[in-house]
C-alpha cells in the first residue's frame, strides 16, 4: 500500500516535550511506554495517516524528527 | 530540498531534516525554543553555504553552550556585552556576518546599553533576541520582560508595576533608531512561526552580509522550567500571555543609516 | 636617521599604533587620556581602519575582545576610573587568551579622584584587577619617545603569548611634549592566527573562544595552562635599566614618570658624595626580582618611590624576602615627588643603617 508520508525518530535524542505532537494535523504522534537512555517517553507513529507535511519536524527544538513525503509522480 | 529517497519500493521527499549542527546533545529544556532557534539559524547557514563566513556570539544565559552546537566560528561573551563583541567583529570582519544570540536578562538588562548602541550605531549584525520573560539560567527570577502579575522566583507575588516598572519593550524601541533595517517579532510555538522565523533569519543574514544596518529579531520564546510549567502547560501560556504581551509581525523592514 | 617630531605623549603612543599596523581600536574619553581616541579618531577612518568611539569602558573592551579573537591588532586606552570599568572584559581577554592592548593614562584617586598624574593603579595593574588567577604584561615607559616604543612591542609581546598587555602611563607622560622618533625598521613578527574566529573554513574545525570552563577538572587545567606561560614571560620578558647602581649603598626603585625624578636626585646626590643608584623597572608584570635580588647583598637598604601611598614596595619586599630594610616615599592626588625629601629621606636612611 502506498502512503503519504512518514517520519523518523531518533530516539535517543528525543525529549519527550510533545510540541512536535501539538503541531501534527493528523494526530499522527503519540508517546512510547517505554522510556529512552535520557529517561524520556519518546515520540512515536501511532497510525499511517502522516501526510508528510514536516510541522513536527520543523517545530523540534532538538530537530529529532525527520521528515518525507511521498514523491509526486 | 531535492532530496529523495526510496523506501519499500516507493519514492519520497525529505521535508525535513537535522541540518548540519554539531552531533552534541543540546543541554536545553525539554520543548524550549532555544534549540529552535539555533536549528533554524544553522539551517540558512547551510542552504547559504555560508559557514566560512558567519560568526557567532553567544551570550551567558541558557544559550552560553550555542558554540556547541552551531557549526560555525563563535565568540562567548560576558554577560551582556555581546552587541559589543559583535561591533568589534563586525568592524574588522566586514564582509562577514555576525549574530548575537542573547536571552532578556542579557540583552535587556545588563546588555541594554551595549544592545540600544549597538542598533544605533547601525552595526550591519544580527540580533537573535530569545525573550522568554524570565532568567532561564539562574533558575526563573524576573526579568525586564516578565509580564505584570507574572510570578517569578524573584516575584513571588508576581510582577507588580509599581515596584518593577512595566515590561520593557525592546524591539519597539530599536525599531525608532536609523540604525536598524529591520526589525521584528517571532515565535517558535508552532510550524507556521517557525517557518516565519527562519525567513526573518535568511533576511537577517542577507542584511548582514550586505551591511545594510542592525537586524533585531526578537523570538517570544517559552522557559518550561522557570516558568514552573510542563512543556504543554507552557505552549499554552506562551500562546495565551507571551503573544498577547508581544505580538508578532514585523515592526520594521527597511532602515539603517545611508 | 628617522625624522624628530615634537608631540605629547598620547599622541605619540597613537601614532606608533599607526606605524606597527593596528586594525582596530575602541575606547572612550577620559582626561588626561583622550589625545589618544582624538588622534585616532582623526587618523583611522582615513586610512579604512576599524574606530569606534565606544558608548562605556565596558564596551570599547568587549569590542577589543570581539575585533582580537579575530586575530587582528587591537588597543584601547583610558585612564584610571575607565580601566577599573574595564576590568571584567579585562579579565575574560586574559582568560580566552585574545592578544590587545591595553593603555592606563593614571590619573588620582580612589573614586573620581584628580584628573592630574599619579601612580595609584599599580595594585590594579600587577596584581589582577578584574577577577580570578591572571596576569597582564605590564610595561612602564618613561618618556614620550618609550611611549611610543613600547606600542611595537607591546603588540609584539601580545601576539608571542597571545596575552593582554597594559602600557602602565600616566597623566604627566600623557601630556608632556617631548621629541619622538619613529621605527623606521619595524617589521611585524608572523603571527598565528590560526587559532582566530575568522569564518570556518572547510580545512580546519570550528574555532571557539571562550573563558568558560564548567567543569572543575577543565577549569583547573586551564589554569595551569596560564600559570605555565606566566612562567616562561617571567623567566624572557623581564625589562629594567639601571643607573649608578655599582657602588650604591642605598637603592631607589622606582618606575615611570617617578624614576626621572628619581634620576635627578640621584643626580643631585652623587654631587654630594652621597653614594646612591636606580634600579628602573620597565616592566612592572614581570617585575624584576632578580635584578633587585642581586643588588640587596650590596646596598644598605632599599627606597621604593612612587606617585602612591607605596604599592611596589610591596613587590620589592617580596623579591628581596625582607633581608634588608625596604622604606617608601611618594606623593598623591597629582602632587610631584621632590628630589629634595627624596635626599633628606636617603640621609636619614643612610644614618639608621
Ligand atoms: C556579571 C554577571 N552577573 C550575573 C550573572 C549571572 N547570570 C547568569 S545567566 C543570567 C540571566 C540569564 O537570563 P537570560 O539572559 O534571560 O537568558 P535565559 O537563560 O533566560 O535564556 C544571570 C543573571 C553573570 N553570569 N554575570
Ligand atoms: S518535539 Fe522533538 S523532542 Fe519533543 S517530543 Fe517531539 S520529537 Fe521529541
Ligand atoms: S531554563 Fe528555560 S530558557 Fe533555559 S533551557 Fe530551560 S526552558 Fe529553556
Amino acid at each position: 500500500m502506498e502512503i503519504k508520508g512518514y517520519i523518523e525518530v531518533d530516539i535517543q535524542k528525543c525529549k519527550g516535550c510533545q510540541l512536535c505532537a501539538t503541531v501534527c494535523p493528523k494526530a499522527v504522534i503519540g508517546y512510547s511506554d517505554k522510556t529512552n537512555d535520557k529517561g524520556y517517553y519518546y515520540a512515536i507513529m501511532v497510525n499511517e495517516d502522516c501526510i508528510g507535511c514536516g510541522n513536527c519536524a520543523i517545530v523540534c527544538p532538538d530537530s529529532v524528527i525527520t521528515a518525507y513525503r511521498a514523491a509526486k509522480k | 530540498m531535492a532530496e529523495t529517497i526510496t523506501k519499500n519500493g516507493q519514492e519520497f521527499d525529505v521535508v525535513w531534516k537535522k541540518p548540519n549542527l554539531q552531533k552534541n546533545d543540546m543541554h536545553y529544556c525539554p520543548g524550549c525554543a532555544h534549540g529552535t532557534l539555533e536549528k533554524l539559524l544553522q539551517e540558512v547557514i547551510d542552504e547559504k553555504g555560508i559557514q566560512h563566513q558567519i560568526i557567532g556570539v553567544s551570550p551567558v544565559g541558557c544559550a552560553v553552550f550555542a558554540y556547541d552546537y552551531m557549526n560555525c566560528d563563535m565568540q562567548e561573551a560576558a554577560h551582556g556585552r555581546a552587541c559589543a563583541l559583535a561591533t568589534g567583529i563586525k568592524r574588522v570582519m566586514p564582509e562577514h556576518a555576525v549574530f548575537t544570540i542573547q536571552g532578556d536578562g542579557d540583552l535587556a538588562s545588563i546588555g541594554l546599553a551595549e544592545t540600544l548602541h549597538a542598533c544605533n550605531r547601525g552595526e550591519s549584525i544580527i540580533i537573535l533576541f530569545y525573550n522568554n520573560a524570565i532568567y532561564g539560567m539562574t533558575g526563573g527570577q524576573m526579568a525586564p520582560t516578565t509580564l505584570p502579575g507574572q510570578i517569578t522566583s524573584s516575584s513571588p507575588d508576581g510582577r507588580d508595576p509599581k515596584l518593577s516598572g512595566m515590561p520593557l519593550k525592546v524591539a519597539n524601541i530599536v525599531k525608532e533608531f536609523d540604525g536598524t533595517c529591520y526589525v521584528t517579532r517571532q515565535a517558535a510555538n508552532n510550524a507556521v512561526n517557525a517557518r516565519k522565523l527562519k525567513k526573518a533569519i535568511e533576511k537577517a543574514v542577507d542584511n548582514s552580509l550586505n551591511n545594510r544596518g542592525t537586524s533585531f529579531i526578537e523570538l517570544v520564546g517559552n522557559c518550561p522550567s522557570g516558568w514552573k510549567l510542563t512543556p504543554v502547560e507552557s505552549y499554552k501560556w506562551w500562546e495565551e500571555n507571551m503573544l498577547k504581551y508581544y505580538p508578532l509581525g514585523d515592526l520594521k523592514t527597511e532602515g539603517g543609516i545611508k | 636617521m628617522a625624522e624628530k617630531y615634537l608631540m605629547k605623549g598620547n599622541e605619540a603612543l597613537a601614532e606608533a599604533a599607526i606605524r606597527a599596523g593596528i586594525d582596530g581600536y575602541f575606547g572612550y574619553p577620559i582626561t588626561p587620556q583622550s589625545e589618544v581616541l582624538e588622534y585616532f579618531s582623526k587618523w583611522l577612518p582615513r586610512k579604512g581602519i576599524a574606530y569606534v568611539q565606544a558608548e562605556s569602558e565596558v564596551s570599547a573592551i568587549n569590542m577589543v575582545y570581539g575585533a582580537g579573537a579575530c586575530g587582528k591588532r587591537v588597543m584601547t586606552s583610558t585612564s584610571s576610573p575607565g580601566f577599573s570599568l574595564m576590568q571584567e572584559g579585562v579579565s575574560y581577554i586574559a582568560c580566552a587568551q585574545i592578544p590587545c592592548v591595553l593603555v592606563n593614562v593614571q590619573r588620582g584617586g580612589p573614586g573620581l579622584g584628580t584628573i592630574q598624574p599619579s601612580q595609584g593603579d599599580y595594585f590594579q595593574a600587577v596584581k589582577g584587577g578584574g577577577h580570578g588567577d591572571y596576569r597582564l604584561i605590564v610595561l612602564t615607559p618613561n618618556s614620550v619617545q618609550e611611549q611610543a616604543d613600547m606600542v611595537y612591542k607591546a603588540f609584539d609581546l601580545s601576539e608571542k603569548y597571545l596575552n593582554p598587555v597594559l602600557i602602565l602611563s600616566d597623566g604627566a607622560l600623557g601630556q608632556m611634549m617631548e621629541t619622538v622618533e619613529f621605527k623606521e625598521d619595524y617589521v611585524r613578527p608572523e603571527f598565528d592566527d590560526s587559532w582566530a574566529t575568522t569564518g570556518k573554513m572547510t580545512n580546519r574545525g570550528m574555532n571557539t573562544i571562550t573563558s568558560l570552563y564548567i567543569k572543575p577538572e577543565d577549569m583547573e587545567k586551564k589554569n595551569f595552562e596560564l600559570q605555565a606561560k606566566y612562567k616562561i614571560i617571567e623567566e624572557n620578558e623581564v625589562d629594567y635599566e639601571l643607573c649608578h647602581m655599582d657602588d650604591a649603598e642605598i637603592g631607589y626603585i622606582a618606575y615611570g614618570l617617578s624614576s626621572r625624578i628619581v634620576k635627578k636626585a640621584v643626580d643631585i646626590a652623587r654631587e654630594q658624595g652621597i653614594k646612591v643608584g636606580l634600579i628602573r623597572p620597565k616592566t612592572v608584570w614581570p617585575f624584576p626580582k632578580d635584578v633587585i635580588k642581586k643588588y640587596s647583598e650590596q646596598v644598605k637598604a632599599y627606597l621604593s618611590i612612587e606617585m602612591s601611598v607605596g604599592q611596589m614596595i610591596e613587590d620589592v619586599k617580596l623579591a628581596i624576602d625582607c633581608k634588608i630594610p625596604v622604606e617608601h616615599y611618594g606623593k598623591t592626588g597629582g602632587i610631584v615627588l621632590s628630589t629634595e625629601e627624596i635626599i633628606e629621606k636617603t640621609k636619614d636612611m643612610l644614618n639608621k643603617y
